[in-house]
């Protein structure tokens, strides 16, 4: 009877993996199979010569060209927005907060990381009635507020990142600097950040991964179906995220469905790159500590 | 957020909101529905993706051997990754036509098409705690049990899980706020009609896709104010589940020490 449970166990567990690892492979070879085909430079630039455009000679009107733009511009403003706020707050935990607050402070956040993307971005919305009632002058939606959601919901995991790479570092190299007279900031500034380098820089560019792939929060904060290129911050925008989620609920003709396909792909392209960045400074940094 | 909702909770429309029904006609915005619409579709994402993640984390954590687990475990924190989005628009024109042609009938937008994706969306969460929990089993015991000739099934079976049953009640825990949180797939899969559901097949609204749909011009319409309700209760829920994880690994602490 044992035998038999758990010779049951171990099938069922084989065929759980491969069923999960079946369905990541046909949703993503899908994709690439109807998707192949549209990813050319006519994808992103349209019909004008890449050069013209890159320099903003002249406008993208039937290309991706702008949606990247967007989100290039978005993902940048909202991870200088989060990266120093978020380091600070990570040092400030690791190193000088201590008791009651300390606890206080990191179920704040925890309860921040938990928060769904979408209600991030209603608070985003929210700030955007307030600043529309207080100014006077017209304020809507913009690149500047989404911007700033966006770095809020990246802001714990930077937060914990930075924290958890400070919090491993091995308690001799901690305390040697301390010992010669060195003073706590110091310390920080000299030893324990280069020291931690890779991990916290891992940290920021899976949250980097995570602004890019956020829909939600651009949703309700400004991101618009055609734009063009972003001009200032307090206009709207175009980002590829919400440019295929668009795609998916109104395309009109098997063009525009390719041009999805072609987002899509760019898209994960993206974020398999960030990962794959990640991956790398993580594996260079075990090899460290392990020498 | 809070500066908006809080007219809200103070004039007592707050429970109003939530019990009663959605019908604008006659001047009624209860999000109850889509209160059901989130449980209908996160539940049944839960149920389909406990199995699944549990036995990939079993053979993650000991099954197979070292460098195929390090290769799953990578493929699996890559899934995490993945943009949501992304899995909601290939699922758009994969999945849905068919259900549509082959099992549910009707548009193909249902709950059950929602549950499928966002099972697959969560698996990775609880799959990384489960493999978590695992493998932190004292090594001690693992060699002991390696010495008295048990087979890994056993080793996983008599003294892993066990131990690491609060870590898979966090990952469930986990796994079902990912569910309630998540808007993109439950607004492009489940069909976003403002009803109870009442069979796998209907289409239902959550509380997500119910806040990105609903942008009202007028800021003191009630309809208006209903997103804010959904809203509160999205967070309410949220540190409900921080607070739990909170408990749990406490727990587990205190057995490990």
């Amino acid at each position: 009877m044992r035998r038999l449970l758990e010779h049951g166990v171990a099938i069922f567990s084989w065929s759980g993996t491969l069923l999960l690892l079946t369905v990541l492979l046909v949703l993503l070879g899908y994709l690439g199979y109807r998707g192949a085909g549209a990813v050319e430079t006519g994808l992103i630039f349209g019909t004008i010569p890449p050069l013209d455009a890159l320099l903003l000679r002249r406008q993208v009107f039937d290309g991706l060209f702008p949606a990247i733009a967007g989100t290039f511009a978005l993902v940048l403003l909202a991870v200088g927005l989060a990266v120093p706020v978020g380091l600070a707050a990570g040092i400030y935990m690791a190193e000088y907060c201590r008791g009651r607050s300390r606890q206080v402070l990191s179920l704040l956040f925890d309860v921040l990381a938990g928060l769904p993307s979408i209600v991030v971005g209603l608070a985003g919305f929210s700030l955007t009635i307030a600043l529309h009632r207080l100014l006077p002058s017209r304020f809507g939606p913009c690149l500047l507020i989404s911007a700033f959601s966006l770095g809020f919901l990246i802001l714990p995991y930077i937060i914990r990142s930075t924290q958890l790479a400070l919090e491993s570092v091995p308690p001799a190299l901690r305390l040697s600097a301390p010992a010669l007279g060195a003073t706590k900031l110091q310390n920080i500034r000299y030893v324990l950040l280069p020291a931690r380098l890779p991990a916290i820089l891992g940290g920021i560019i899976l949250a980097t991964g995570r602004a890019a792939e956020d829909t939600a929060v651009i949703m309700l904060t400004g991101a618009v179906a055609s734009a063009g290129l972003p001009r200032s911050l307090f206009e709207q925008f175009e980002a590829l995220p919400f440019f295929i989620y668009f795609i998916s609920s109104q395309y009109s003709d098997p063009g525009e469905l390719q041009k999805g396909f072609g987002a899509a792909i760019l898209l994960l392209a993206a974020c398999a790159i960030l990962f794959l960045g990640a991956f790398v400074i993580e594996q260079t940094l075990s090899r460290r500590f392990r020498r | 957020m809070l500066f908006l909702g809080w007219p809200l909770l103070w004039g007592g429309q707050f429970f109003h909101l939530i019990a009663e029904e959605w019908s604008p006609d006659r001047g009624l915005y209860g999000i109850f529905p889509m209160v059901t619409g989130s449980i209908a579709i996160a539940l049944p994402a839960l149920c389909i993706s406990l199995p699944i993640s549990l036995g990939t984390s079993f053979v993650a954590a000991t099954l197979a051997p070292p460098p195929l687990r390090r290769g799953l475990l990578t493929m699996v924190r890559f899934m995490a990754g993945v943009p949501t989005v992304i899995y909601g628009f290939v699922a758009v024109f994969l999945l849905v036509p068919f259900m549509r042609e082959q099992i549910t009938g009707g548009s193909g937008l249902n709950i059950l098409t929602a549950s499928i994706i966002l099972a697959l969306l969560i698996a990775p969460t609880m799959i990384v705690f489960f493999v978590d929990g695992l493998s932190s089993v004292e090594k001690g015991s693992c060699l002991a049990v390696d010495a008295l000739g048990g087979t890994k099934v056993q080793k996983l079976l008599y003294l892993q899980l066990p131990q690491a049953l609060p870590a898979i009640v966090a990952g469930m825990v986990m796994g079902l706020g990912r569910a309630m949180g998540d808007t993109l797939i439950s607004l492009m899969l489940a069909g976003n009609s403002i009803a109870i559901p009442h069979t796998a097949i209907d289409s239902g609204r959550t509380l997500t896709a119910h806040i990105a749909l609903v942008i009202a011009a007028d800021f003191a319409s009630m309809e208006f104010k209903s997103i804010f309700a959904a809203g509160i209760i999205l967070y309410v829920f949220a540190s409900v589940v921080v607070v739990l994880l909170r408990l749990l690994t406490g727990m587990s602490m205190r057995r490990a020490g």
